[in-house]
């Protein structure tokens, strides 16, 4: 069945990767020095990656689009980032990380990758502390951890809610340091606007200057792409505005396979929606979970305030279906929890788009225990509650911050209103075990590739992908493919194919220039927004997909013959510089839509409403289904399907169950 | 299409590029909605330039949560505007009033020339962390985590210093333009830490100079800095960073 070589090593699943890296070719010293890599991008995947290679001794060339490599939208990831440290002697292991990881992805993930990300994740802690992370401690000294959905044990490090921001800011400083010393050349304010191909080969890449509107070329010897997600093809999600499609999109066009592109994670805890003006959503940390209970009225259309509503009128619906797992299920199966009761007609406030995350109950354990500790035993109500506010500040102040900055309520009086939202993107380049897309030499890490997460990303996991794959993995595999490539020099920028790719690039750039149309560009992604969410978003079904691909196609013309792009191409111009990434979100919109619709089962993010089981549960179909989409796109937008099967050799495959 | 009802006038500063002059270009915004944030109403202003044949305001803005540090604006003569402890995309409507006059200015200092209109170049301060902002240590074989205990005081210490978002309103609200805060949050983070030792003198010794060379000014602790930083970094570090300046003249040059 599998058209796709994933280049998966032979052996043990639990002894692959030591083998592999200990008998992976190596490039000679000297022959690193003249071997160029270009890394488009300078998160957690890219930044990692760049400054590992250059430590490594290549010559290193990294792009990011945003003023400095420190603003990446790993930056805002809250909660913590996973480990298989057993620090907390609660039955964590390697095996069980690779297993939790496997199931919460409801078995749409390789073995292979998941279980390396689960033997390289304890490293990656090590070295953030080295680097001078400040995570968060015990009184002993000693690292602290916490619980995040679809897991029983305590495996999540943090560093209050800003986990992604202290580990950004780390890689962020290793790649500063190697930019100092002259072995990485950094360009800021850049875009990758094509991806140049010689005789098959990734070979470099097309850039605009951002600031001067300048094109350049820029060649390397490997291509790496650690661009980032694209759930901003919804408008509203909570990606960073800028946050985009392009690089992955261009390669795509140029050959390399986009994979299960229909996976989207719908983070289950996120701020409501207030208006038509929103222009992005926030989300709350899942570790809030871990303290606290998701509940909405028993009666319909209850208006009462959540403090005026008892507790035997409350329905803890999460720990009603889910014993087991109760408020930490995974996100998938939370966020559809919180639909299905919202559709019901129990939502709150004032859309009815939203379930309580109440956290009396644990603020007023935490109070019982402070007061215990100062040696009082017999707390009235109103100490707990006191003493526990100071214990969920400690925890979670800056999100409890936000929450009220946004909303303009208090959430340590009345529950937070949370509804699900547009979060991550599973799917996204297919890349074989070294992170190589099926085009030779270029790369792709972090949330642009599709591999470790399956059909659902479990927390604190996404944090960990970019690192390992930035530090642990791909500064091996690369080697790989570099050490055939030493004897080619640095191939001039004349050559033939930077002009064809340089005239690609410039061509799209004038045209959009040159239709001044009547609309906007965040006219036409708010249209396409809409689509994707109301036909390919937390349900979808075989009809609206069918009409959402009409729909878009019908969106597209109209783009390219009525959007309005103001300004001129040799200047600093981000309408421009949105345009371009919009018409790259309306065509991927289509194969979200064409991809969900091929997949007639449901798994993790993807949930066809024509299949799930008499409880409202995704239910799958191995049989037929277990296998990686990896599309390849034709000229004109057409798109062929190619499928690498998967296969489980070290997990039983079973109906997954939180209950 | 809006939901609100205030009506606004905005000043703003608009400039083509680095070469050419700015000024001041007037503005009316209605339907203004309390719950819109600062930016959404620049995305509903630029919405109307775009739709009359105008160019839209460019500002550097992105994950729009207040961690990124990209957002940038002066307003009413304070950088993030008048609420303390926000950046400019978790500012919100309701902090201002139907009828309002908003003056809104780019960050002004040598160090962060103008680029066009709001947006300014902040890559000073990359080049300061370059110089020195780190710990040196290569990739793969750190020892276990948990082999270095730090007291829980301390972590959190060095973590506050850490928060910074490096969006640059010290230097814009200082008189000075004077980087300190930013650089000693920094210096303040790694010197706390075990990990931060061996390179402490020569770090701040390094990343002092390059402040200097970028062409940020002096400090004279006035404090406006830590009046204005949006994730609340304390003066303390300032204080930090200086004995440590002061005590790496005293270190022989075989312990820096």
């Amino acid at each position: 069945m599998s058209d796709l070589n994933s280049n998966i090593p032979e052996g043990e699943l639990t002894t692959k990767w030591t083998k592999y890296k200990s008998s992976v070719p190596l490039v000679n010293p000297s022959n690193k020095r003249t071997i160029e890599v270009i890394i488009v991008g300078s998160g957690l995947a890219g930044a990692s990656a760049a400054a590992t290679l250059a430590e490594m001794g290549y010559k290193v060339k990294c792009f990011c689009f945003q003023d400095s490599p420190r603003r990446a939208h790993s930056i805002a990831a809250q909660g913590g980032i996973n480990a298989a440290k057993n620090y907390q002697n609660d039955g964590d292991s390697v095996y069980r990380l690779f297993y939790d990881t496997i199931k919460g992805g409801d078995y749409r993930a390789r073995e292979a990758n998941v279980h390396r990300l689960a033997e390289v994740s304890a490293n990656i802690i090590d070295q953030c502390v080295a680097q001078g992370v400040p995570l968060a401690r015990e009184y002993g000294g000693l690292l602290d951890n916490r619980s995040f959905g679809g897991t029983q044990v305590q495996r999540t490090f943090y560093a209050a809610g800003q986990t992604g921001q202290q580990l950004l800011l780390g890689a962020y400083s290793a790649l500063e340091r190697q930019i100092g010393m002259g072995k990485v050349e950094m360009f800021t304010r850049h875009e990758m606007l094509e991806v140049v191909k010689i005789d098959g080969k990734a070979r470099g890449i097309i850039a605009r200057n951002l600031i001067t509107g300048e094109i350049e070329r820029h060649f390397g010897h490997a291509v790496v792409l650690g661009t980032g997600g694209y759930g901003n093809v919804f408008y509203l999600s909570t990606n960073a505005m800028g946050s985009n499609v392009t690089a992955a999109w261009k390669a795509h066009k140029q050959g390399a396979y986009f994979a299960n592109p229909c996976y989207t994670q719908i983070h289950p805890t996120c701020i409501p929606v207030s208006g038509d003006h929103q222009s992005k959503l926030t989300l709350m940390s899942e570790s809030l979970r871990n303290d606290g209970r998701i509940w909405v009225p028993k009666k319909k259309d209850d208006l009462r305030k959540a403090s005026e509503i008892p507790e035997d009128e409350r329905d803890y619906y999460l720990e009603r279906r889910y014993p087991a797992f109760g408020n930490l299920v995974p996100r998938d199966v939370a966020s559809r929890a919180a639909k299905e009761r919202c559709d019901a007609g129990y939502g709150v406030g004032a859309s009815k788009l939203a379930v309580y995350l109440d956290f009396k109950a644990n603020t007023e354990r935490y109070g019982r225990i402070e007061a215990a500790k100062a040696g009082n035993h017999n707390p009235d109500k109103e100490t707990c509650m006191r003493l526990g506010t100071e214990v969920i500040k400690a925890k979670y102040g800056n999100l409890f911050d936000m929450y009220a900055q946004i909303t303009g309520e208090n959430p340590y009086e009345t529950p937070m209103r949370i509804y699900p939202a547009v979060h991550y993107t599973m799917g996204g380049l297919w890349v074989d075990y070294n992170l190589m897309t099926n085009v030779p030499g270029l790369y792709c890490t972090g949330e642009a590739n599709f591999s470790d997460h399956g059909a659902n990303r479990l927390g604190a996991s996404a944090l960990m992908q970019g690192l390992a794959d930035g530090y642990f993995v791909l500064p091996y595999t690369i080697g790989a493919y570099l050490s055939k490539e030493i004897s080619v020099k640095a191939i001039p920028t004349d050559h033939p194919a930077f002009v064809e790719a340089e005239a690609r690039a410039k061509g799209i750039l004038d045209t959009l220039i040159n239709i001044k149309g009547t609309k906007s560009v965040d006219h036409f992604h708010k249209r396409l927004g809409h689509i994707m969410w109301e036909k390919c978003g937390m349900a979808r079904n075989e009809k609206g997909l069918k009409e959402a691909i009409e729909e878009i196609r019908a969106l597209r013309a109209e783009f390219w013959r009525d959007v309005r792009v103001p300004g001129s191409v040799d200047e600093l111009n981000t309408e421009l510089e949105k345009a371009g990434r919009v018409a790259d979100f309306i065509e991927l919109g289509e194969l979200m839509c064409i991809d969900a619709l091929n997949r007639n089962e449901s798994c993790g993010g993807h949930f066809r409403e024509e299949y799930q089981t008499e409880e409202g549960e995704a239910l799958r179909d191995d049989e037929h289904y277990a296998y990686v989409a990896a599309w390849e796109f034709k000229e004109g937008v057409n798109f062929e399907l190619h499928k690498e099967e998967l296969k489980f050799e070290n997990i039983k495959v079973a109906q997954r169950s939180y209950k | 299409m809006s939901t609100g009802n205030m009506n606004l006038t905005l000043k703003v500063w608009r400039q083509k590029n680095n070469k050419t002059k700015g000024a001041l270009v007037d503005y009316k915004v209605s339907d203004i909605s309390p719950d819109m944030s600062f930016l959404e109403m620049f995305d509903v202003l630029n919405e109307q330039l775009i739709n009359k044949g105008e160019e839209p305001i460019v500002f550097d803005h992105d994950c729009r949560e207040g961690i990124c540090g990209m957002c940038s604006m002066f307003i009413n003569g304070r950088p993030h505007g008048p609420k303390d402890l926000v950046t400019t995309c978790q500012l919100h409507m309701r902090s201002f009033k139907d009828g309002d006059t908003i003056v809104v200015e780019p960050w002004r200092a040598k160090a962060f020339p103008v680029i066009k209109d709001l947006t300014v170049d902040r890559t000073a301060f990359d080049r300061v962390i370059a110089a020195g902002g780190f710990i040196s240590v290569n990739t793969g074989n750190a020892q276990d985590a948990n082999n270095l205990p730090i007291p829980k005081i301390q972590a959190d210490a060095a973590f506050e210093a850490a928060a910074c978002i490096g969006c640059g309103a010290c230097v814009a609200t200082c008189k000075n333009a004077s980087a300190m805060l930013f650089v000693s949050a920094k210096v303040s983070q790694l010197a706390q830490l075990p990990q931060g030792q061996p390179e402490r003198y020569r770090r701040v010794q390094s990343m002092v100079a390059q402040m200097d060379a970028e062409g940020f000014g002096n400090c004279t602790n006035t404090g406006a800095c830590e009046a204005e930083c949006p994730k609340g970094i304390s003066l303390e570090n300032i204080a930090r960073m200086n004995r440590d300046f002061y005590s790496a003249k005293f270190v022989s040059e075989e312990d820096i």
